[in-house]
């Protein structure tokens, strides 16, 4: 097991990205944030918390996304979906979509298809906080990386919120 | 993660933990539905027959609607104007049907236990529809999920299912899931129309007074006369009935408390409910039917996991 990043590092790490985000979207009223169902949303909530410190008088649009009845997966298995709520619009906004780790990117081309059906967004970003580089099976690369890490496909990268850190197995 | 059983033949043969993942995929579900997109791509490699062998409106309506919001290819089947009138068997058409490479099949028969049989000899995962006087599971699946939508729980809330429980698969299906789920449930009605041992069987309480039945509920189901399965006479005229057993205005302003009314449809105004209930604030009548597709979405998703 290694540590890829440990507690100050994730700190550090989510609070970078979040200044990364305001850095390109100075205005936050044609941007919306949704995280992704179900473990990316414990990154995107304390991305929100620092986005909500860093602009404290700005409205943030944040919403969650569940991709479960999107997965090409589907018929291998069934899984039980999560909550989506976005009680906003996302047409002609920019959809800054927050996930915890890319893998393969078959969760964010899902994340892609359901996000189409609630509206015509004008832009869409990935934002993740870690990125397993060359194993992708889709062309889908993040804007907004908190650490991208070779790994090879037998090993597991977990985020454990319990211990606040991020561990490669 | 998968239900317990290959098909939903029953609420019989369904266990608490299957229960509350259909009604929890269902809420899921509801939320699709008020997207502007109200579709996704789920089921795009699926093909299900509608086998209807018995009248319908909503469920064969809801039940279409739910596969096509899961982007399924559907088949429809009415008995009429089929090859059943030339004497094909039951078994011979759905397997004719399933040679077309079909995956799952949603039946309803007037025959009870017709999808049991079915079950047993053929591969495709089933959906009873509604068969006889047996079960209507996914009738007890949306009046449960519009309880807890209503309520917030199942647990100890207090329903009451009025009227024709003899001849009502709605009412034994709702019975076996209501129990399940932690609920209290009562019958009332005459008692030519309640099953004479059903408090010792089932575990219900029997009411045969109305106002008795509404003053102790939370909700009350209120079920269709059946004429249509009843071969002899029950009840002496509908007029009668109703003034015995409908659900009137005058009844609920009587009682001291706020109660939920409900029906499967469709409903004979004037007879079991009248139109001012059937209507009024108290009534979920057509919320039940919205959430009918959402729940039989979430039962088509679950059942069609088993059938790859």
């Amino acid at each position: 097991m290694v540590t890829i990043l440990d507690k100050q590092q994730l700190h550090l790490t989510i609070l970078r990205l979040a200044h990364q985000l305001l850095e390109n979207h100075l205005n936050l009223n044609d941007i919306v944030f949704v995280g992704l169902q179900p473990r990316g949303i414990h990154v995107s909530n304390k991305m929100i918390e620092c986005i909500k410190e860093l602009c404290p008088n700005e409205k943030v649009n944040y919403g969650l996304l569940d991709i479960t009845f999107y997965r090409d997966d589907i018929r291998n298995e069934l899984r039980i979906a999560n909550k989506t709520t976005i009680d906003f619009s996302v047409e002609n906004k920019t959809v800054i979509l927050i996930d915890d780790v890319l893998y393969t990117g078959r969760t964010i081309r899902a994340a892609l298809d359901a996000l189409l059906d609630l509206g015509r967004a004008k832009k869409v970003e990935l934002c993740v906080l870690v990125d397993r580089r060359f194993n992708r099976e889709l062309p889908i690369q993040p804007d907004y990386c908190g650490k991208a890490i070779d790994s090879v496909v037998s090993q597991k990268v977990k985020v454990e919120w319990d211990k606040e850190q991020v561990v490669l197995y | 993660m998968q239900l317990s059983t290959k098909h939903l033949l029953g609420i019989k043969d369904l266990t608490k933990e299957d229960i509350s993942i259909i009604l929890s995929t269902a809420a899921q579900f509801k939320e699709v539905l008020q997207r502007p997109v109200k579709k996704v791509p789920s089921l795009r490699d699926v093909t299900i027959v509608n086998l209807f062998y018995e009248n319908s409106t909503r469920t064969r309506i809801s039940f279409e609607l739910a596969e096509k919001r899961l982007s399924a290819d559907t088949i429809n089947f009415a008995a009429s104007g089929s090859s059943v009138s030339k004497g094909e068997t039951l078994l011979d058409t759905v397997n004719n049907i399933l040679s077309m490479k079909v995956d799952m099949v949603v039946m309803r028969h007037s025959a009870s236990g017709a999808p049991h049989f079915l079950a047993n000899h053929i591969p495709a995962a089933i959906i009873n529809a509604g068969d006889g006087i047996n079960e209507h599971p996914t009738q007890a699946l949306l009046d449960a999920f519009s309880i807890q939508e209503k309520l917030g729980t199942l647990e100890g809330k207090k329903v009451v299912l009025i009227g024709d429980i003899m001849h009502s698969r709605v009412a034994l299906s709702n019975i076996y899931l209501l129990k399940k789920m932690g609920a209290e449930v009562m019958v009332a009605g005459p008692p030519t129309l309640i099953p004479k041992y059903i408090k010792e069987a089932l575990g219900v309480k029997v009411e045969y007074n109305l106002k008795n039945a509404l003053q102790w509920c939370d909700v009350a189901n209120v079920l269709r006369i059946q004429l249509e399965r009843q071969n002899q006479v029950l009840f002496s005229s509908l007029r009668e009935y109703n003034l015995a057993y409908g659900v009137s205005r005058k009844l609920l302003d009587a009682i001291s408390k706020d109660i939920v009314i409900m029906h499967p449809g469709p409903i004979n105004r004037g007879v079991e409910i009248d139109s001012d209930v059937a209507d009024g604030n108290e009534s979920i009548i057509l919320q039940q039917v919205e959430n009918g597709v959402a729940v039989r979405m979430a039962a088509l998703y679950l059942l069609s996991g088993n059938n790859s």
